[in-house]
């Protein structure tokens, strides 16, 4: 007999809770008012002690599962770790956010429960019940899981990011049971590095595309970028012709932003694109093309060439700031 | 090398969706091979492909659920280079992520491929789960959203390049393993086998199409019809649709003449810089 308590696994560096998993708790803390009991979290990797003590200002218990076997995050080995904290804790939902680790995970955790899975909600409906974006955004789909178990990935746009908790929860450490890779195996992570906020996270997203002809071109973009304390994003478009690391696009198939302000520059606007921006607060169009999809979805929309725009555009914000 | 590709098929995402009284209006669309699911039988053939004779080393079979007249985009995939076709008669209404990994599952016990590719999401459910939970329901490694794949010589491991939130991470799997493919997948030099093609190999920078001597030779492929029973598939769907509705429309914009006119409105009216 399945219980309430919700099950939310936690990303977190070594110290830290990653502010990717705080919308997945505001999901967990919803899901847990209609289950009618507790948010649990779990944090799995190697060495994350006092990672497990920062995510448990969150939620009301944390399990703690902390083996050398666990320090990359490879779905062989996490899945059945989060299958035995379900079956452990009693719990009717297990949920993480719409991460690249999130969306190879659990699937395969709920895989393994014979559990029905939600992806990339945007909505809880109810203890069992979802919305969820589907056919690239141009649809919204209410979905019932029908197990007594139910597991959802969260798109992070969709829900605020966690306060902390009233009072901290307790941290229990939590065994792994076998830990079998199935010989899969981590090698490396070559991450892009880059000194700007985490483009799903930022307030201003500055994305380019194809229209900016090459990589040098996007430098004055990021100009702009930095003006704004923004992110740089782009289409595949610019990133297929390695204008940009591919880890910068956004849409369907990249990432969803939903910052205060996008602006999107020499980006036609197709329905792939559209489904990673069109919940952005206010959005920004320069395309020289009239006819561009783009403008379709901009608040305001100018029609002229990057070139002769944005170098004015941003000495003109410098001056809007300088007089504040 | 034998290589099973799950396919579906999708309407045409270039076509404006149809919603209306809670349902999703596919009467008026045409239907395609799923894109990435396309990339994912591009994968499957190059590691078939630049060995020293020049011809095939190996068969990629591709497996689609669907409706009767799914056979069209097989067929399509035959005329790419596959070399044979099932279709198991489903319905798309009465499927859910479950139930098609469990119907592959089927497929694979049938077939013994040693390699499972498939696109990391269908364009239509945009769900991104039937690899894992193949993976999960075989007991056999997975390799998501995959950028390359290099198969190793003895072709019992294949180190991958996934596309993650940080950037990409390089991981090794052995084999039997399902691999799930990103966009990137058909890159120039994004697939290669070791021990057939040299390092120099280098395909096209798309998805191949289907050759007219592609389309004869696919007249005289197999394609086989199934049914899930024949399969010894049962049960139902673990997660039910109940509706879908239209997103909230954005209120129409403006166009500015200039960029004084894009500035002040950025900062008087919309107070965002
Ligand atoms: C399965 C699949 C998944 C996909 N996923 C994504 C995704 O996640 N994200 C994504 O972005 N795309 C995705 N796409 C691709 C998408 O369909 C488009 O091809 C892509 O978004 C186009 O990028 P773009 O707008 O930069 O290029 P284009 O469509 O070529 O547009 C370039 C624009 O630049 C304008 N321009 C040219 N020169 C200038 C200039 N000097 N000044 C100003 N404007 C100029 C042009 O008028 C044009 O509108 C996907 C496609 C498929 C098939």
């Amino acid at each position: 007999m399945p219980g309430t308590a919700t099950l939310v696994l936690l990303e977190t560096t070594t110290s830290n809770l990653r502010s990717a998993s705080q919308p997945a708790i505001s999901a967990a803390r919803k899901l847990a008012q209609a289950n009618g009991g507790s948010v649990v979290g779990i944090v799995i990797g190697s060495g994350i002690g006092a990672a497990a003590q920062d995510a448990a200002r969150y939620v009301d218990k944390v399990l703690c599962c902390d083996s050398p076997a666990l320090a990359a995050a490879l779905a062989e080995t996490w899945a059945p770790v989060l299958v035995a904290a379900v079956k452990q804790t009693g719990a009717a939902a297990l949920v993480a956010s719409a991460t690249s680790t999130g969306k190879d995970v659990l699937p395969r955790a709920a895989g393994l429960l014979g559990a029905g899975m939600a992806s990339e909600i945007v909505a809880v409906m109810g203890a069992k019940s979802f919305r969820r974006p589907t056919y690239a955004g141009n649809a919204l789909t209410d979905v019932e899981v029908l197990t007594p178990v139910a597991v959802a990935t969260v798109r992070q746009t969709e829900f605020p990011p966690a306060a902390p908790a009233a009072s901290a929860g307790t941290v229990e450490a939590f065994a792994p049971g076998p830990t079998d890779a199935l010989g899969a195996e981590f090698v490396a992570l070559h991450a892009s590095a880059s000194a700007r906020p985490d483009l799903t996270e930022a307030k201003v997203v500055v994305a380019g595309g194809r229209g900016l002809k090459d990589a040098q071109n996007f430098k004055v973009l990021e100009e702009l970028t930095d003006l704004l304390g923004g992110a740089l994003g782009a289409s595949r478009a610019a990133c297929d012709a390695g204008m940009v690391p591919n880890d910068l696009q956004v849409g369907q198939t990249g990432k969803v932003v939903a910052p205060e302000l996008y602006f999107a520059v020499g980006i036609s606007g197709a329905i792939q694109h559209l489904a990673g921006m069109k919940s952005s607060k206010v959005i920004v169009a320069i395309n020289k093309d009239p006819e561009a999809p783009i403008f379709q979805v901009a608040d305001y929309g100018l029609c002229a060439t990057w070139e002769s725009t944005v170098p004015p555009l941003i000495a003109q914000i410098k001056a809007v700031k300088a007089t504040g | 090398m034998k290589i099973l590709v799950p396919c579906k098929r999708v309407p045409n995402p270039d076509l404006k969706l149809k919603v209306a009284n809670g349902s999703v209006d596919l009467a008026g669309t045409t239907w395609q091979v799923n894109p990435f699911d396309e990339y994912a039988v591009e994968a499957a053939l190059r590691l078939t492909e630049k060995g020293k004779g020049g011809e095939r080393v190996g068969e990629v079979v591709v497996v689609s659920i669907g409706p009767k007249d799914t056979s069209a985009q097989l067929k399509q995939l035959l005329a790419m280079g596959a070399n044979r076709a099932i279709l198991v008669a489903g319905d798309d209404s009465a499927l859910d992520s479950d139930l098609v990994a469990r119907i592959l599952r089927a497929v694979v016990a049938a077939e013994k491929p040693d390699l499972v590719i498939t696109g990391k999401q269908a364009v239509d459910g945009d769900d991104n789960q039937v690899g894992q939970i193949l993976a999960a329901s075989l007991g056999w490694p997975q390799a998501t959203f995959l950028a390359s794949i290099l198969l190793a010589a003895d072709g019992k491991s294949a180190t991958v390049t996934r596309e993650v939130d940080a950037g990409v991470e390089e991981r090794r799997v052995r084999l039997p393993a399902i691999m799930t493919v990103d966009l990137r997948i058909i890159g120039k030099k994004a697939v290669r086998n070791e021990a057939l093609a040299p390092a120099t190999a280098e395909w096209e920078d798309t998805q191949r199409l289907a050759s007219l001597k592609g389309i004869m030779a696919a007249k005289k492929k197999e394609l086989r019809e199934i049914t899930v029973e024949s399969l010894g598939v049962a049960g139902g769907i673990l997660v039910k649709t109940l509706r879908h509705e239209a997103p909230p429309a954005r209120k129409a914009g403006v166009k500015v003449a200039s960029v004084e006119e894009l500035v002040a409105k950025l900062h008087n009216e919309a107070k965002v810089i």
